[in-house]
Order: C-alpha cells, then structure tokens, then sequence
C-alpha cells in the first residue's frame, strides 16, 4: 500500500512528467492558452494513460518476453489503434463525453508523455496496479501542470508585456519557474 | 540549377526554417536530454541518423503507401529506424545510453520526425527529401548542441567534461537540473525574437530610404 502511494505522488509531484521529465511539452505549450481546454485535454490525457498502461502490461506480460526488440514498434500500434477504437466507442455511447474531449483524444496518441510512460513503467518492471496507478499519477500531474501554466498564461494577458518577450519564450520562462517551483517537492520523502 | 535546388533545402534546415528556433518542433527530447554537451551530441546523432533514414525510406515508397495510412506506415518505418538506433547505441556507447535511458526510444514521438514525413519527404522525390532531412537534422543537432554546451559550461563549468573555469568558479547547479532547460531554450527564444525584431526593423530602414530616394 505505501509502495502504491509512494509511486501515486512521485509521478504526481517529484517527477512530474511536464516539468521534470519535459514529457509532453508540445501539448503543454501549444493549448495551454486557456483553462477550461487544458483541463479537459488534461482528462483525455489520463484517460488514454491508463489505457496505455494496461495495454503494456498486457503486451509486456504475454508477447513481448519473446521479442523485446518489438517492444517500441507493439507499443504504438497498439496504443494508436486502442485509442482509436475508445474513441469510436466514446461517439456511440456518450456523445456529450465525446464533445468533451473527443477532438483531443488522436491528438493526444502521438503525444510523448504517452509512449514515455509506458516506457518507464515497463524500465521500471511495475506490475499491473502499480503501472495503474503510475498512470494515474502521470496524468494528473500532467493535467496539474498544464492547468497551472493556462492560469498563468490568462492572468499574463491581462498585464501589458513587451512584444519581444510574448509567445513561446515567455511561456518557457514560466515554464521553468514552475519547475523551480515543483524541485521544493524532491525534498517530501528524503526527509521522512 | 539542380544542384542550386538541394542546396536551398538543406541549407534552410539550418537556418531558415530551423527546426528547434525558427518551428519550435521536437522540443521533449530537446529539453531532457541537454544537460551536457556529449548527451547532447549523441541525441543530436541518433535523430540525425533516424531522420535521414526515415526520409529516404518514406520518400522512396511515397507511391506506393496508401494515403489512408500513410500515418501508421510512417510511424512503423520511423520505430524501425529508432530500434537500430537504440540497440547500436547500447553496443557503441553503453555509458551515454544509460544516461539517455528512455529518451532515445522516444525519439519515435518527436513532432519533428513525423513532421518532415508528412510535410515533405511523402511529396517530393528522393534525393530533394535526403537534402532536406539532412539539413533539418543538421540545424536540430546544432541547436542541441548549443543548448547543452550553455547548460553544461554554465552549470558544471566545463565542456565535454573538460573544466573551463579555476576553482573559483561557482556552479550554478540549477542550469543542469530540468529548470535550466526551460530558462535557457526561452533566453535564446528570446534573442531569436529579439534578432528578427532587428532585421524587420533594418528592412523597414531601407525600404523607407529607398522611397524617399527615388
């Protein structure tokens, strides 16, 4: 149970994957203009990541111990093609989810943070429930993440800020102040 | 006049349209991976290595792909290319692949390589598509590389491992750990803003001084 938590908040807060890993940043930086979408791209996204880590358990637990060297190439065909048929699914059965955050789930299969994850899951030889929960981490840290940089990035607008500065080398700059901001949290279990 | 035109595509890999400045694509591995110099590099190789070959393949085959899934066929050649890639390094470089670990893998997902795929090397014939993800590849690499030399020299004050500074020198820790990566791609983001600003601003100049001239 404390080996669950202990993973629930290192993929959360100490290693979060937007700003410790710099996984997903196109997606990060691209639609994080305001919050209402990041939030629900920031859902999608934890949907599709625990998709993915039960695909590659599955795949890690039955097909790929005869062929590691297919590892990368099963992952995204599976992924894509389970994300696809989800998304179909979603059309048919609740149309209103489908609104929410239906244009966003093909998007999100190239994403990196998805492959990254199940990548580090499987480095890492997480078993079933811990690659689930790591999933669940992962994605609401990366939908912290994105949420917080939105906010930011609404209140920024309202300022006057010189032209120079505007666009995407503002939005690193508070990128990495936010990551300065998420290194306090490397200090939460050493201590104890 | 052939030889002019592949030139004009992989020169503007460089500059241009520089991939990492100028389209602001492929940033993940760009930004994880920069911490020094030779990481970097070995990144900056492998993409190389994985863009050229996939350009090469995906152009050469661009008739017979089906437009309907060109996406899948495009992702499945580029995995093929970042497996080699991936088990070449462990065997060449086994120390530089540890420290990449999951990063090299996750070249796949760089927005850059499927990028070109679709953008270019699926519509023109292939020695233009070489050109062209050779000079992307190139420009990509140099962005890396200046990226981790700054975070290198600045944050271990060395290069290549090799020290640069005396022992005066005080580290600034932060510029290797992950919020170096952001402060220094914005801070050159930033001077490329600042350049192009200038260059409109000289164009402008001239064009004004033309007018009243004639």
């Amino acid at each position: 149970m404390d080996n669950l938590l202990w993973i629930f908040i290192s993929a959360l807060l100490v290693n979060n994957f937007v700003l410790t890993y710099f996984l997903g940043l196109c997606p990060f930086l691209g639609v994080s203009n305001s919050l209402e979408t990041s939030f629900r791209l920031g859902l999608a996204t934890t949907f599709v990541m625990l998709v993915t880590a039960i695909c590659a358990w599955i795949l890690n637990t039955y097909v790929l111990i005869h062929a590691p060297y297919l590892r990368l190439i099963c992952f995204i065909v599976v992924i894509a093609s389970t994300v696809q048929f989800i998304e179909m699914l979603i059309k048919k059965l609740s149309p209103t989810l489908f609104r929410a955050m239906g244009i966003f789930l093909p998007l999100i299969t190239t994403n990196c943070a998805i492959l990254g994850l199940a990548i580090f899951a499987t480095n890492r030889g997480y078993g079933f429930w811990e690659g689930l929960i790591y999933a669940l981490g992962a994605g609401i840290g990366f939908t912290l993440a994105l949420v917080l940089l939105a906010g930011l990035r609404e209140e920024s607008e309202l300022s006057s800020i010189p032209e120079l500065i505007q666009g995407t080398a503002m939005n690193l700059i508070i990128a990495g102040i936010l990551s300065m901001a998420f290194m306090g949290f490397a200090g939460l279990f050493s201590s104890s | 006049m052939k030889k002019n035109e592949s030139y004009e595509e992989f020169i503007k890999g460089i500059w241009r349209d520089n991939p990492v400045f100028a389209q602001v694509l492929g940033m993940c591995p760009m930004l994880a991976v920069t911490n020094s110099a030779i990481n970097a590099i070995a990144m900056g190789g492998a993409t190389f290595f994985v863009l050229v070959g996939s350009s090469f393949l995906v152009s050469s085959f661009r008739n017979w792909i089906p437009k309907q899934v060109r996406i899948s066929c495009f992702i499945i050649i580029i995995a093929t290319f970042v497996t080699i890639a991936d088990y070449t390094l462990l065997a060449l470089v086994p120390k530089v692949h540890k420290e990449l670990g999951a990063f090299i893998p996750l070249i796949v997902a760089n927005c850059l390589i499927l990028g070109r795929q679709e953008a270019f090397a699926s519509r023109y014939p292939t020695r233009l598509a070489v050109m062209d993800a050779l000079g992307m590849a190139t420009g990509f690499l140099i962005a890396l590389f200046s990226l981790g030399a700054v975070r290198e020299i600045l944050g271990d004050g060395a290069l290549f491992g090799v020290k640069l500074f005396s022992e005066n020198f005080d580290p600034w820790i932060i510029m290797i750990l992950p919020p170096g990566g952001f402060l220094t791609l914005g801070v050159i983001l930033l001077f490329f803003n600042w350049f192009k600003y200038k260059k409109d601003e000289f164009l402008e100049d001239v064009a004004e001084a033309e007018r009243s001239g004639s």
